[in-house]
């Protein structure tokens, strides 16, 4: 090495650690319910990590926790990575609600992005999808494809968000298919596999040829795949490793370009506390590949859902629907508001069963 | 050829001397599993086991570790009056539930109320429901001779249903618009087991366990009732001849351990996790029991295993966060720790024998 090159290597490493200094990284930081493989919710948020990383290169920095039990460890966990310097905290999981708001009191310089909660503060952002638009495109593929008439769902958590899809999903499998049932079965987990296959196999049992979940792994894949015959859909991530059957479609959570935003606001400076609720159309929420197990007609009806959704010209919630209890909810041609949806905690006309209180 | 001679009573220097060498044994193992994943090992073991009590954010960490020792150590104290005995309470997590769910009941009955009378009316209630969750087994096993274990540790599972319930139904926060889980109770200042110093972890619950470990400590030095738990637990036949009363003995360590876990429970939900919720537990109640054991069964012991435990998770957590270690290498770190320190046990209580080969 001659002493040019040398002289050339020192000023090169000298503007960098100058170009280094002079603008910090934004430490972004993420707060994991399930562990980053569970193919499903957490991984598509860690995907949206790795996204973040992507696009900013060394700009960024980020570090996450994953199973994160909701509740004191969660503060824990927050304060930990407040404490590491983190700029932008994502808590993402409905149980962090009070954790991040407590902690956000304390680290007021630092900002929190909460999915799927409903409490705010002057740095705390919600956000979350309407995960019930694609389920509107999951009931019209299952109440056509269904020979039994019997459709089986994995519900996690009694919670609107649970219920909202539950709803959606009937609603627009009635519509294809007047004999159309539904019967839950309540997980209480997000994801635990074994519980999830337990599930998946007692409604097979019950006669179930479809099998919807909202819990985060692909155990109601495999036990679908066992019973054969029987189709499922990828919840929270593609999950094609089970296609073209049973996973027939599924609902795609995309939150990179979101998280790629916020970022980018915090870096300009110009982060704001605010609520998100993005659907297809924004294209937080996607719907994957319908395979070729899928009939041309449903396939072509199911697109045809999904696009009128995305154009704005249909909303999954339009009257009139009736309450469980037969009482009014929307009359003809009537929307369902964000505020009801938002809290929705009743079953629509002709589900059977009750909503665990 | 290596062969183990049983000492006629166990090593009182192994006794103390194997948690030691377990956990440098521990940080070797550890180590190699981190560097096998590409982390620096030192720099790992620092941060799981420096960090927390000495390092940068120690002032957080420190009153952290209180947080997470406080219930196991107040949970395995009891636990370990019972295993004394030959009494096996495996549900403490389920009296523990239940503790949290009577407790803040009569906290949310009073609310909006402020009085200080309600905080103490909610220990008292958190220990009632632990005693009677725990008085299921006690009395099956003293009228009908049923198998405590196993009623103890699936009433664990009937509580947690309870507990989603009560998430979802009775204590569920009508101004909550349908989602689940009860009133923040560190909101309603009558009925919050907050810090008593700012910053420092230190809650009631923190307070009960010392206690706890004092009394318990009298109690099996001291006390007749400590004499006959121990003599039912070596000698059953004996204790029988000596005068202990088997269903007094039952009654009482298991109303005992489920009184204590019911009080963790109400300290557990009225501070650091402040809410009832479907996921309310997060297995103290059988972290409890490693405790216990790990501690020998001993106050004091225990005591030093809770902190010793609370340091793993914390360093753990801490581990995952900045050094992106998986969770699952901090479970398999945290196991290896107990598998040297039950394996070490043979030093204890087996002298080991250099014996020449030959003899076929």
């Amino acid at each position: 090495m001659n002493f040019k090159s040398l002289l050339a290597g020192t000023a090169l490493a000298l503007g960098l650690a100058g170009a280094a200094a002079a603008q910090d990284p934004v430490k972004a930081g993420f707060i994991f319910v399930g562990p980053v493989g569970d193919g499903g919710w957490t991984f598509e948020h860690n995907e949206a990590r790795l996204a973040v990383e992507e696009h900013f290169g060394d700009k960024v920095e980020t570090v996450y926790q994953e199973n994160v039990p909701e509740g004191a460890d969660a503060e824990r966990a927050m304060t930990q990575m407040a404490l590491g310097g983190a700029d932008i905290i994502f808590t993402t999981s409905f149980g962090y609600m009070d954790p991040t708001i407590n902690v956000a009191a304390k680290f007021p310089d630092v900002k929190f992005e909460h999915a799927t909660g409903f409490k705010r503060a002057d740095n705390v952002s919600t956000y979350s999808a309407r995960f019930y638009e694609g389920r509107a495109v999951q009931g019209t593929i299952a109440g056509m494809m269904t020979k039994t008439n019997k459709v089986g769902y994995i519900g996690s958590y009694p919670i609107p968000e649970v219920i909202r899809g539950i709803n959606s999903a009937y609603v627009h499998a009635k519509k294809v298919n007047p004999d159309i049932e539904f019967s839950v079965i309540w997980a209480y987990t997000w994801f635990d596999p074994a519980k999830e296959a337990d599930a998946a196999k007692a409604l097979i049992e019950q006669g179930a040829d479809v099998v919807l979940q909202h819990t985060d792994s692909t155990a109601p894949h495999a036990a679908a795949q066992e019973a054969g015959d029987v189709i499922a859909f990828g919840q929270a991530s593609d999950m094609a490793e089970y296609g073209p059957m049973p996973r027939v479609s599924s609902i795609i959570d995309n939150w990179a370009p979101y998280y790629i935003d916020r970022v980018q606001a915090v870096m300009d400076g110009t982060w704001e506390s605010m609520d998100t609720w993005d659907g297809i159309g924004p294209g937080m929420v996607k719907i994957g590949e319908i395979t070729d197990a899928v009939p041309e007609e449903v396939k072509a009806a199911a697109l045809e859902m999904r696009d009128a959704i995305a154009a704005g010209d249909y909303h999954p919630f339009t009257g009139p629907i009736n309450k469980q209890d037969g009482s009014a909810w929307l009359a003809e041609g009537e929307v369902a508001d964000d505020g009801t949806l938002a809290g929705m905690n009743f079953y629509v006309e002709g589900l059977t069963g009750e909503i665990p209180q | 050829m290596i062969r183990l001679e049983k000492r006629p009573t166990p090593s009182r220097f192994w006794t103390w001397a194997t948690p030691i060498l377990a956990v440098l044994l521990t940080m070797v193992a550890g180590g190699l599993m981190f560097a096998a994943l590409g982390k620096n090992p030192f720099l790992a073991i620092k941060t799981i086991f420096y960090d927390p009590v000495l390092g940068e954010f120690a002032f957080y960490y420190r009153g952290q570790l209180l947080v997470k020792a406080g219930p196991l150590i107040l949970i395995a104290v009891g636990l370990a009056m019972g295993f004394k005995a030959g009494i096996w309470n495996i549900g403490a997590e389920g009296q523990y539930i239940m503790g949290a769910i009577f407790g803040a009941a009569v906290g949310l009955a009073f609310y909006p109320a402020e009085s200080w009378v309600i905080f103490p009316l909610m220990v008292l209630a958190g220990a009632v429901g632990g005693t009677l969750w725990a008085m299921i087994p006690a009395i099956l096993k003293v009228r009908f001779n049923t198998n405590e274990i196993l009623v103890s540790l699936l009433l664990v599972y009937v509580a947690e249903q309870l507990l989603a319930a009560m998430a979802l139904g009775p204590l569920r926060n009508p101004d909550a618009a349908g989602f689940p889980g009860s009133r923040n109770l560190q909101q309603y200042p009558s009925a919050s087991n907050s810090e008593l110093f700012a910053g420092t972890g230190m809650h009631w619950g923190v307070v009960a366990a010392f206690i706890a470990v004092i009394f318990a400590y009298i109690l099996l030095s001291r006390h007749l009732m400590g004499f006959h738990i121990r003599l039912a637990g070596q000698s059953p036949r004996a204790a029988r001849f000596g005068g202990v009363n088997p269903t007094a003995l039952v009654v009482f360590c298991m109303g005992a351990s489920g009184a204590l876990a019911g009080m963790a429970g109400l300290f557990e939900v009225a501070g650091p996790a402040g809410q009832i919720s479907i996921d309310f537990n997060s297995g103290y109640g059988f972290t409890a029991i490693i405790v216990a054991f790990l501690g020998r069964l001993h106050p004091i012991g225990i005591l030093l295993a809770g902190l010793l435990m609370a340091l793993t998770y914390i360093g753990g957590e801490a581990a995952q966060a900045t050094l992106q270690i998986p969770a699952a290498a901090i479970q398999a770190f945290q196991g290896m720790l107990l598998f040297f320190l039950l394996g070490l046990d043979v030093l204890a209580n087996y002298r080991i024998r250099l014996t020449r080969e030959g003899v076929a």
